[in-house]
């Protein structure tokens, strides 16, 4: 066959006999038809439009995301022009690719499976040390809740509460003010660490305070913060986390200087990681997430941290005449009036506070008093979330004690 | 994360997993477990099994980081092309398990599950790396349904840009239809969702 001229249409000079459907409804089932064509025909014909617009207009098309005028003209366009008409088809079945149900929230606690999975096949030569393992875990945790949330939830308000002067105490920033605030105060522990210092030279010349170096950062932006505050938090605590690994044994013990106290490295880690956890919190709050406490082992140091910061800052409330006076003084090293705190639920246990020196050891035997409560609540009553004469679930024995130390737990709360 | 894997992050990643450093393997789990776990479960629409295969595709990268090599693309690339591997393979397997009185059927049913599955993955991996401004166009007008005119204003673009954002968008995301096999690699890398 010679597939000449005088074939039947094929020869690309006349219109190409082939009708494309329609475009796909956008999204959902619940269509927006594709606008009828006009039934009359338009009196003086619209002049055509060119082709390079009918072209760019076939994403648009594929879409349906252009104007019924525009839907006629690119259709009517697609009966004439293969090359046109193929890409359409292939767009169009492009936009079948396309889904609405977003991407899955991973499981937060997928990822200590993973990794404890992984180094059960190969041990790790290199170990993240165990009491940095909730820092680690909970800044991972947090930052996952930040890459689901849109730019405009950087922006969302959050009021972050505190205790101080045993009143409640508010402040109001935004979820990037937030992250703002525990870069600021990570860096309290980059500085123990040789590491660059987030807010920069300046930081030098700040009392290493939590809030100080908090105010100072949110007062030098020119701008409020946005998501653009991530990459710089995360660089630090991923920092973090990779330098304690390298620093060898006694690194745990190098002393984070807080301004008012100093903390050993271990737990200062730690309090950022309860710090982290508190304000992924707020955030989640703020933005409408849900945000599970952390895992069972990690809650349990974090509490077990709170307590044995408990007999110092009772002996610094007492001080300031801010409770009771002591009744019974032992000598250094042994068991004195204690209270029983019991927690109950995921990190519960049993501690056992002196109350009258933080010199003396905590006793089950010397036991005054008891308070019962659930280990999350009792995470929230140190955060400085609910006020102390709302904490405790069960109390027994010497109120003035149970007072005394629920007021201090709180007191433990800051910006 | 917001910006491209420099491939010197992937050098260094790959010198810190050999060496055998644990922080190291809780970064490319920070930095990928997301793009790992979306991908699987596109390609076995089961929770469970997709947690499985994250595990699997971390476990061999914690064991054999070796095998990456940069020359051939990025890790990001590397550990979507593992996914791909171990889903399908997973995939295979539950089939086998299940015994076939129609094996022939079945294996085709099968082959037209991965094909489809792939194309699938390979489009949520398009959209994830493809440039912001046309993924931000796409959903637009398609999650949001607006016409391009509206995505244009959502956008502070013209008319023209936003009609071009939105073919070539769509001209990207073809491409998962037609790749070469189903065991290729997905194009690119770029940005996590």
């Amino acid at each position: 066959m010679s597939g000449g001229r005088d074939g039947d249409g094929r020869d690309g000079e006349k219109p190409v006999e082939r009708r494309i459907p329609g475009p796909r409804a956008a999204a959902d089932d619940q269509e927006r038809l594709p606008p009828a064509r006009p039934v009359k025909p338009p009196a003086p014909p619209a002049p055509p439009l060119p082709h390079k617009v009918l072209t760019s207009l076939l994403g648009a098309w594929a879409l349906a995301a252009c104007s019924a005028e525009e839907t006629a003209a690119v259709e009517e366009h697609l009966t004439s022009c293969a090359p046109c008409a193929d890409e359409a088809l292939r767009l169009r079945d492009a936009v079948g690719l396309l889904h609405t149900d977003g991407t899955l929230d991973l499981d937060p606690m997928l990822r200590s499976r993973v990794l404890e999975g992984c180094l059960g096949r190969r041990p790790a030569r290199i170990p993240v040390p165990s009491w940095a393992a909730p820092y680690d875990a909970e800044t991972a945790r947090l930052d996952a809740l930040l890459r689901d949330i849109g730019d405009a939830e950087w922006h969302a308000p959050v009021r972050l509460k505190w205790f101080e002067d045993d009143r409640q105490a508010h402040r109001r920033t935004t979820v990037a003010g937030v992250i703002g605030h525990l870069m600021a105060v990570d860096g309290l522990v980059s500085r123990a660490l040789d590491l660059d210092d987030p807010l920069g030279k300046g930081g030098s010349h700040l009392p290493p305070t939590p809030t100080g170096r908090t105010e100072r950062y949110w007062s030098a932006a020119l701008r409020p913060p946005t998501r653009a505050v991530r990459e710089p938090w995360r660089d630090q605590s991923h920092t973090l986390v990779r330098t304690v690994s390298f620093a060898g044994r006694g690194i745990a013990e190098r002393s984070v200087p807080y301004g008012d106290f100093d903390l050993p490295l271990q737990d200062s880690l730690l309090e950022r990681a309860f710090e982290c956890w508190v304000h992924g919190g707020d955030i989640a709050d703020a933005v409408d997430y849900p945000y599970e406490p952390p895992a069972a082992a990690h809650l349990h140091r974090m509490i077990d941290l709170a307590v044995r910061l408990l007999p110092a800052t009772l002996a610094g409330r007492r001080r300031a005449g801010l409770a009771a006076p002591a009744r019974d003084l032992v000598t250094a090293g042994s068991p004195g009036r204690s209270l029983h705190l019991e927690v109950e639920g995921r990190g519960g246990g049993d501690w056992y506070i002196a109350l009258d020196s933080p010199a003396a050891l905590g006793s089950p035997a010397h036991t005054v008093a008891q308070v019962a409560l659930d280990g999350v609540e009792f995470c929230r009553l140190v955060a400085g979330h609910v006020p102390p004469a709302e904490a405790a679930a069960g109390q027994q024995g010497d109120r003035e004690a149970i007072r005394d130390v629920l007021f201090a737990a709180a007191s433990l709360s800051r910006l | 994360m917001a910006k491209d894997a420099p491939p010197r992050w992937d050098r260094r990643m790959q010198q810190r997993l050999t060496r055998g450093e644990a922080a190291a393997l809780g970064e490319l789990y920070d930095r990928f477990a997301a793009l790992v776990h979306s991908q699987a479960h596109r390609m076995l629409d089961d929770e469970d099994a997709a947690d499985q295969v994250t595990r699997e595709v971390f476990g061999y990268v914690w064991e054999n980081p070796g095998v990456y090599d940069p020359r051939h693309g990025s890790m990001r690339s590397w550990v979507a092309r593992l996914t791909h591997r171990l889903s399908v393979q997973r995939l295979r397997r539950e089939q086998g398990e299940a015994g076939a009185p129609d094996a022939d059927g079945r294996a085709e049913e099968l082959e037209h599950r991965v094909l489809r599955a792939t194309a699938a993955a390979r489009a949520d991996y398009i959209v994830a790396s493809m440039p912001a401004p046309l993924r931000a166009a796409l959903e637009l007008a398609y999650v949001q349904r607006r016409d391009y005119r509206q995505t244009a204003a959502d956008l502070g673009v013209t008319g023209d840009e936003a009609r071009r954002r939105l073919r070539l968008g769509l001209q990207l995301l073809s491409t998962a239809n037609y790749g070469p096999s189903a065991d290729s690699a997905p194009p690119g890398y770029g940005p996590t969702p």
